[in-house]
């Protein structure tokens, strides 16, 4: 059963996204629940990166808005849109570790909205329950004994754990994953997914992600949202779904 | 024999391209005629160098003139170390104004480019004549003048260093809410790191070569030894300078190739 509407973390309504003349998507809408996990698929270059950019703000929308945690973070200063996105995680495709920083000052770094302070900038100089903070977080994901180990030393897998810590450490509401395991091969991309999911679940947050993947929408969605050509073609329960259903997205 | 037509060795040029040759050559000709090119100086010049050559060596190495002069180097360097230090430290906040999206609106950018391009365009020895005139003679006006030179040469080069950095790693942070100054020293400067030490050596190489030739201007260092030299026919102690600029210079470049390789590997 879905919370009551009142809880709603994210609210995209109606927005639209065009780069020059061309438009990736026109007029998308969907909300989501507090504590839902929510997949969203298509193809590859249907415009799902560029969705969850404009959900955290970090591109503009053509048209439309955006409703993040109850405020409208598509009117908000810049000042109100870095305390939103404070409140929400994301993590890439790409893990998007800073290399030659170690692995303990990459995830101070997710601080940094929480706390704008040059104390963030490495762990060397952060406060002791901002690294205190930060170690817990790489113990969630099973890297502790990583701490001062550069991060461009690590293997992709461990990459995205930490990029996972980095986006837990500062507590986040929401938390946001595009294709988090497309970089990966098949079984680490399947312990990826696992560990933010066993997170996520754990910690109650709000939880949208992209997949290619058919079977891991099925598997980790609440809910489906389809994307295919420029428009979202569907927005299901994902018990009401089969994979047969989501592969009509991809023709 | 065979139904194939073997091509021409050249083709004909067609009349524009003919235009274009001719158009060239008299331009050459025009300049070497501008820098009072002239056969029979070209012939005279051999005995006359010979001449010069036979007067200068053996370079002087007398240990007090040697002592002098070595003083004089280690000035030298101190000029160019001093100099580029400063310009490189004043450079990186120049250079954030200077990159491309970044912390400052296009106009800003391109603002400042083009001062970062005018300061470029005055040579060296100009910025020193102007510091001399400002601050007086002395190694105090060289440093200035290696300073602007090297901020640049550097801020130029570091804008465009931090615009071609991965912007993953700074997207990733903005997306914690983390402010534009953090994003850019926390993701940016890391990123551009390597780029930075191997340009900053170039510029430390620049600079040491710069700063031997800053006392013919009487902006401090060995230049002054050098324009003595001459003025005085005192040739072999001029000799003893241009060799021991060649040998600083040389030995510079050495030392900062080493150095590039020690702390980023292989890898620019
Ligand atoms: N910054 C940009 N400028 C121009 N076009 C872009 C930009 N970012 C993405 N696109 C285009 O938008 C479309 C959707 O891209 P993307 O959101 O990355 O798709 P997906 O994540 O679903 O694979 C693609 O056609 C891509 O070329
Ligand atoms: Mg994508």
């Amino acid at each position: 059963m879905f919370p009551p509407v009142s809880a709603v973390d994210i609210e995209v309504q109606d927005i639209t996204k065009s780069f020059g003349s061309t438009a990736v998507f026109k007029d998308v809408s969907f909300r989501l629940a507090r504590g839902e996990a929510v997949a969203l698929v298509g193809a590859n270059g249907t415009g799902k990166s560029t969705l969850l950019r404009c959900v955290m703000g970090l591109l503009p929308v053509t048209g439309g808005q955006v409703i993040l945690l109850g405020k409208n973070a598509t009117a908000a200063k810049s000042k109100a849109l870095r305390d939103l996105r404070a409140r929400i995680g994301l993590v890439s495709q790409k893990h998007n570790l800073v290399p030659r920083l170690s692995v303990l000052s990459n995830v101070c770094h997710g601080l940094l909205g929480r706390s704008p302070s040059i104390r963030h900038w490495g762990h060397p100089v952060a406060p002791k329950t901002s690294r205190e903070a930060a170690m817990h977080a790489l113990e969630k994901v099973g890297l502790a004994d990583f701490a001062t180990r550069r991060a461009d030393r690590l293997s992709g897998g461990q990459s995205q754990r930490v990029a996972i810590a980095r986006a837990i450490v500062g507590k986040p509401e929401i938390l946001i994953a595009d294709e988090p395991c497309a970089s990966l091969d098949p079984s680490a991309g399947e312990d990826i997914m696992d560990l933010f999911f066993e997170l996520a679940r754990g910690e109650g947050v709000t939880v949208v992600f992209t997949s290619h993947n058919i079977e891991h929408a099925l598997r980790y969605g609440d809910r489906v949202l389809g994307l295919a050509g420029g428009s979202m073609r569907l927005d299901a329960t994902a018990a009401s779904l089969s994979a047969s259903d989501l592969r009509g997205l991809y023709d | 024999m065979t139904s194939v037509s073997l091509p021409t060795r050249f083709e004909r040029p067609n009349a524009v391209a003919f235009l274009g040759y001719a158009l060239g050559l008299t331009l050459v000709f025009w300049c070497l005629g501008g820098a009072g090119f002239s056969i029979e100086k070209m012939v005279s010049a051999p005995p006359r160098f010979a001449d010069f050559v036979d007067r200068a060596f053996p370079p002087n190495t007398d240990p007090k003139t040697l002592a002098r002069l070595g003083w004089k180097m280690v000035e030298t360097l101190q000029i160019a170390v001093a100099g580029a230090v400063i310009g490189v430290i004043l450079s990186v906040p120049i250079a954030l104004i200077a990159a491309r999206g970044l912390v400052a609106g296009l106009w800003v950018n391109q603002i400042t480019r083009n001062i970062l391009g005018f300061v470029r365009a005055v040579p060296d020895i100009a910025w020193a004549l102007v510091f001399v005139v400002a601050v007086g003679l002395g190694p105090f006006a060289g440093m200035l003048a290696i300073a602007v030179d090297t901020i640049g040469f550097c801020g130029r080069f570091f804008a465009d260093d931090m615009e071609a950095t991965d912007k993953g790693p700074a997207e990733s942070l903005t997306a914690t809410g983390a402010r534009k100054l953090d994003v850019v020293a926390c993701a940016t400067i890391p990123a551009a790191m390597p780029a930075f030490v191997s340009t900053s050596l170039y510029a430390l190489e620049k600079a040491v070569r710069s700063s031997t030739i800053l006392g013919l201007v009487g902006a401090g260092g060995i230049g002054i030894e050098l324009k003595v030299g001459f003025d005085l026919f005192d040739y072999p102690t001029a000799m003893s300078v241009i060799l021991m600029i060649a040998v600083v210079v040389i030995a510079i470049e050495q030392l900062s190739g080493w150095t590039r390789t020690k702390i980023i590997g292989e890898q620019r």
